[in-house]
């Protein structure tokens, strides 16, 4: 298993391997992700049950809580990029960095909105600076600070690793964003998916809510491939193999 | 791995371990100003400052909501379970604003019994039902059924919520 993992590792590592293999996968990642996406989306917006305190306001849950949850993934899965680009000086994990840093800032500004046009209803607020929604927007904030990184520095290999080290530093932010609300006090209320008990939610809720979560994920999926498939392309665009490919397009 | 990747690991271990600690460090330091407001208790044991702008937060005490029927002035209690004190608002409160549930008000403490607040928001909890549900729970005279009339779990009485307790 550790050998094969290895193998695939140093696999994945290479453009070349990387942009075919990936090539072969994205016909079936799309409409994957399209249709968990929407599967989730209709099941929780039109059929889930009303909630008995809040109503049909509450329905916002299922874009808020699968973008801020995908936003905080990607912020993860950039940080782990950050570090294989820093310490191996993988070309494949500086192109992954670049690749998820957009629609992660995406996904967080969506989190962050949706969480505000829940707030005025539910809370009575659009915004308060409590421990959850500040070091959310501290969030978005790291990913268009990646993103500036990257594009401050014109050599793509320094770009790489200096927006590396934003990442893997920034991850402790993560860790802040998920305990804020068991180590503070705020308005923002405490999860309701647990992993290790029953969550708050009956399953006729916690079902179509999980699926748009999977739809989410599957969707940032998708993006970043495409978005690293062009940046391999780009950075590759002198090598023989990508003067072939792009042959055969055009 | 060779000596040079090692040296590298580490030190990029090294700085998220030192920022990490850093970071725990100051916001420890500052935990009562992320704190985002003072629960009853910190009141009425003086913790909180007298005269000054604050937000306080806790659950309204049953039957203690009393408006005036001329205007929109409204008083109740708010308890953690450890204190109470009153809390004075003139405005339309939230829809979520119910006897039992938690409300966080901005406000000035005019003495340790009485909160004169500007602002008062509801605070939701993580628990999410459908009516129906609710109703049939409650007919059943199922002891946590009766949420919006008063919810038991308050601060420490009850650990499977604390993830969302006024601390």
């Amino acid at each position: 298993m550790w050998n094969w993992l290895k193998k695939w590792y140093h696999k994945l590592g290479s453009p070349r391997y990387f942009y075919e293999i990936t090539g072969a996968w994205l016909p079936w990642v799309w409409p994957l992700a399209v249709l968990t996406l929407g599967a989730g989306l209709v099941w929780g917006l039109a059929f889930a049950p009303p909630d008995y305190q809040q109503g049909n306001s509450y329905r916002i849950i299922f874009i808020h809580v699968p973008a801020a949850s995908a936003a905080l993934l990607g912020y993860v899965a950039m940080g782990v990029a950050g570090l294989v680009a820093l310490v191996w000086r993988m070309k494949m994990a500086e192109i992954m960095i670049k690749a998820i840093a957009p629609f992660g800032a995406t996904l967080a500004a969506i989190a962050l909105i949706t969480g505000a046009i829940w707030g005025k209803p539910t809370w009575g607020t659009w915004w308060v600076w409590d421990a959850r929604l500040t070091s959310m927007l501290i969030l978005l904030f790291l990913y268009l600070g990646v993103i500036a990184l990257q594009n401050a520095i014109t050599d793509p290999r320094q770009a790489g690793r200096a927006a590396g080290l934003l990442a893997v530093v920034g991850v402790i932010n993560v860790v802040i964003v998920k305990y804020s609300v068991q180590w503070w006090n705020s308005l923002h209320q405490g999860s309701t998916i647990r992993m290790t008990e029953e969550s708050t939610m009956p399953p006729e809720m916690l079902t179509p809510l999980l699926i748009s979560m999977a739809g989410f994920y599957l969707l940032f999926a998708c993006i970043v491939l495409v978005n690293a498939r062009s940046e391999v392309l780009w950075r590759e665009r002198r090598a023989n193999w990508v003067r072939r490919e792009l042959s055969n397009v055009l | 791995m060779n000596k040079v990747r090692k040296q590298r690991l580490m030190v990029v271990l090294g700085v998220v371990a030192g920022l990490g600690i850093a970071v725990a460090l100051a916001l420890t330091a500052l935990q009562d100003n992320i704190n985002l407001f003072y629960t009853p208790e910190q009141i009425v044991s003086g913790e909180a400052p007298v005269g000054r702008k604050m937000r306080v937060g806790g659950l309204v005490v049953e039957d203690s909501v009393q408006r005036d029927p001329e205007t929109l002035e409204v008083s109740f209690a708010i308890t953690d379970g450890n204190g109470a004190f009153t809390v004075h608002y003139q405005g339309i409160l939230p829809d979520l604003f119910r006897e039992g549930q938690g409300i966080v008000a901005n406000g000035t403490l005019v003495s340790r019994e009485n909160f004169q607040a500007k602002e008062v928001l509801a605070k939701h909890d993580e628990e999410y039902m459908a009516p129906e549900v609710q109703e049939a729970l409650e007919q059943a005279g199922h002891p946590g059924a009766n949420k919006s009339g008063g919810k038991p779990e308050y601060g420490d009485s009850d650990e499977k919520s604390g993830s969302a307790s006024y601390q």
